[in-house]
């Protein structure tokens, strides 16, 4: 198990997609297919839908909070965001979905180092505390 | 909540203000939570990155915050929108599109903000000084307030930086505080050539380097030429802001907090010593120190094209950041009495363009089949003739996001190459520059 910290609270779980480059989500992710588009991103076309996301760092633009709330709207979001860093851009998409009453996510920061313990394509279950643990099934 | 509220900040909250503050002051309270902030600070000014409709959802808020009385307590101006204000056929968008772009910037002037619709507002009048506390969003200018500008902001967000504006407040973090904008990497670039330095051309290629090698570290730039100009302070921001994080950046003897390199990596004697519990100490021993290679710019030069250096083109585009008044000169100076072969779209504040048309640069451009975009850009919303074919660009933030917002390959150059190749329809790039 793995202690992070929660940034916006909440319980989900699912399969862990890990990203291997930093991402912006505006330019990078389409809100309304929940995919990938950045054509130079090692995970290009990888669906967000229902996966767990853990984000080494995010890049680039300041629109990515916008892409996150459209997600969200769209019910296209991952099921729970792991952070390597906490930032006010991709977090602040999901205070800002709870604000005007849509399904919201949780966001948990963990350190990098054990965030890269997580195997990818791994069963994780995120609790309300931050804690992230993996499941064996 | 190890965060500390003033009596005002209370009141905000408790909707003395109206509901529309209320939401925001709560939106503004969870940041500095989330980023473990203890307190709030009073900002003197705001850019809000919120105007660009990305789908119904910042429509919504926009709207809720504008029917809650929100009013921006701040001068506050606005990023870019998804349209061309002034020339409604510029931008290709269905009826819902449109009419839900137009109320989503309606919303933030409603609220009192300024109708700029440019991302880089420094380029039309605000310009706050050294050491103000400000929330910016659109991160080339954030680059920029920080950088060459020398106020004080975090990376805000859209949502973020509009609630900042209407409570008047930010998180006390990150780059708000002296400690944490000092530089823990110097960057050399004493031994690129001269003949490199003093082209625009370079600026967005270091920039992208920066971007990729640093992501959010904090550097000083030695060995740029003194007379660096805001241009090409502008351009190695937007492209390092692209592929990395990058919301500072000094430049020894150039920038307004690096007046050498030492004062930069070590010192706030202007603004006093580091406050207990900072983020980070005094850099000690000797600073992390990266050249900057032939090979690390060639790399880089080589990321910010996608296309074939050797082809044909079908569009330029020019103008990210918006252009300047000198852009505006420069290309008049190119293009003028020259006939493009391809569509070449120059993007600018509507204020800028007003002055390029006062100086004559706007009809020379025109004549020679220039077209002018305001109050958006080419890569934000659907300009471009085509969904995809090949797209050349001086920006490097234009060559970072054309090809996933615009489904067009990109190929980047000078402007001078730009125009060269827009005349005659094919690549023509000169390569030698980046040899030494």
């Amino acid at each position: 198990m793995v202690r992070g910290r929660s940034l916006v609270p909440g319980e989900a779980s699912g399969t862990l997609l890990r990203l291997t480059h930093p991402i912006s989500f505006w330019g990078g992710v389409d809100p309304v297919a929940g995919e990938i588009v950045d054509p130079r991103h090692p995970q290009f076309g990888a669906r967000l839908e229902g996966r767990v996301l853990a984000i080494p760092s995010a890049v680039g633009s300041s629109s990515s909070s916008a892409i996150m709330l459209e997600l969200l709207r769209e019910g296209t979001a991952p099921a729970a965001i792991l952070m390597g860093r906490a930032d006010a851009i991709l977090a602040l998409g999901a205070v800002v979905a709870g604000e005007l009453g849509y399904d919201t996510i949780p966001v948990v920061e963990i350190d990098p180092e054990a965030m890269a313990s997580l195997p990818d394509g791994s069963t994780v279950e995120v609790r309300r505390d931050g804690a992230v643990e993996v499941r064996s099934d | 909540m190890s965060l500390d509220l003033t009596a005002r900040e209370k009141a905000l909250l408790a909707g003395a203000d109206g509901d529309g503050a209320a939401m925001a002051m709560r939106i503004v309270v969870a940041a500095a939570e989330l980023l473990g902030a203890r307190e709030l600070v009073e900002i003197t000014s705001a850019h809000i990155d919120g105007c660009l409709y990305h789908g119904d959802g910042g429509v919504e808020f926009a709207e809720t915050l504008a029917r809650g009385g929100g009013r921006m307590a701040v001068p506050t101006t606005l990023n870019v929108g998804a349209l061309d204000l002034l020339h409604p056929d510029v931008v290709r968008a269905d009826a819902h599109r449109t009419e839900m772009a137009r109320r989503q910037m309606q919303a933030y002037v409603a609220m009192g903000a300024s109708p700029t619709f440019t991302c880089a507002p420094y380029q039309v009048g605000h310009e706050p000084g050294p050491g103000e506390q400000v929330a910016w969003g659109e991160s080339n200018a954030i680059a920029f307030v920080n950088s060459v500008l020398g106020a004080r902001t975090e990376r805000y967000g859209d949502f973020l930086d509009a609630c900042c504006a209407v409570t008047g407040r930010a998180p006390l973090y990150g780059l708000h505080l002296d400690e944490n904008r000092r530089a823990t990497v110097v960057v050399d670039a004493r031994a690129v050539p001269w003949s490199l330095k003093s082209r625009d051309v370079f600026y967005p290629v270091l920039g992208t380097w920066l971007g990729l090698m640093l992501g959010q570290e904090i550097a000083v730039i030695d060995g740029l030429p003194g007379e660096t100009t805001r241009d090409q302070l502008k351009a190695l921001g937007a492209a390092a802001a692209s592929t990395g994080a990058v919301a500072l950046f000094h430049v020894a003897g150039v920038t307004p907090e690096a007046p050498t390199v030492e004062a930069a990596l070590s010192a706030f004697g202007d603004f006093g010593a580091p406050r207990p519990g900072s983020l980070r100490r005094a850099t000690e021993g000797v600073p992390r120190r990266i050249p900057v290679t032939a090979e690390g710019l060639r790399a880089s030069l080589a990321r910010l094209s996608t296309a074939a250096a050797a082809g044909t083109i079908d569009a330029v585009a020019v103008g990210s950041p918006h252009f300047s008044l000198q852009e505006f000169e420069e290309l008049a100076r190119l293009v003028a009495g020259r006939r493009l072969a391809v569509p070449f779209y120059v993007c600018t504040a509507r204020a800028t363009l007003a002055e390029a048309e006062e100086r004559g640069y706007e009809a020379v451009l025109r004549a020679a089949g220039v077209d002018i975009v305001v109050d958006t850009c080419v890569v934000v919303t659907p300009i471009l003739p085509a969904s995809d074919g090949v797209l050349m660009t001086n920006s490097g933030k234009f060559a970072h996001y054309g090809p996933s917002n615009t489904g067009y390959e990109v190929i980047y150059g000078s402007l001078e190459d730009c125009v060269g190749s827009a005349v005659a329809g094919r690549v023509l790039r000169s390569e030698e520059v980046w040899t030494w």
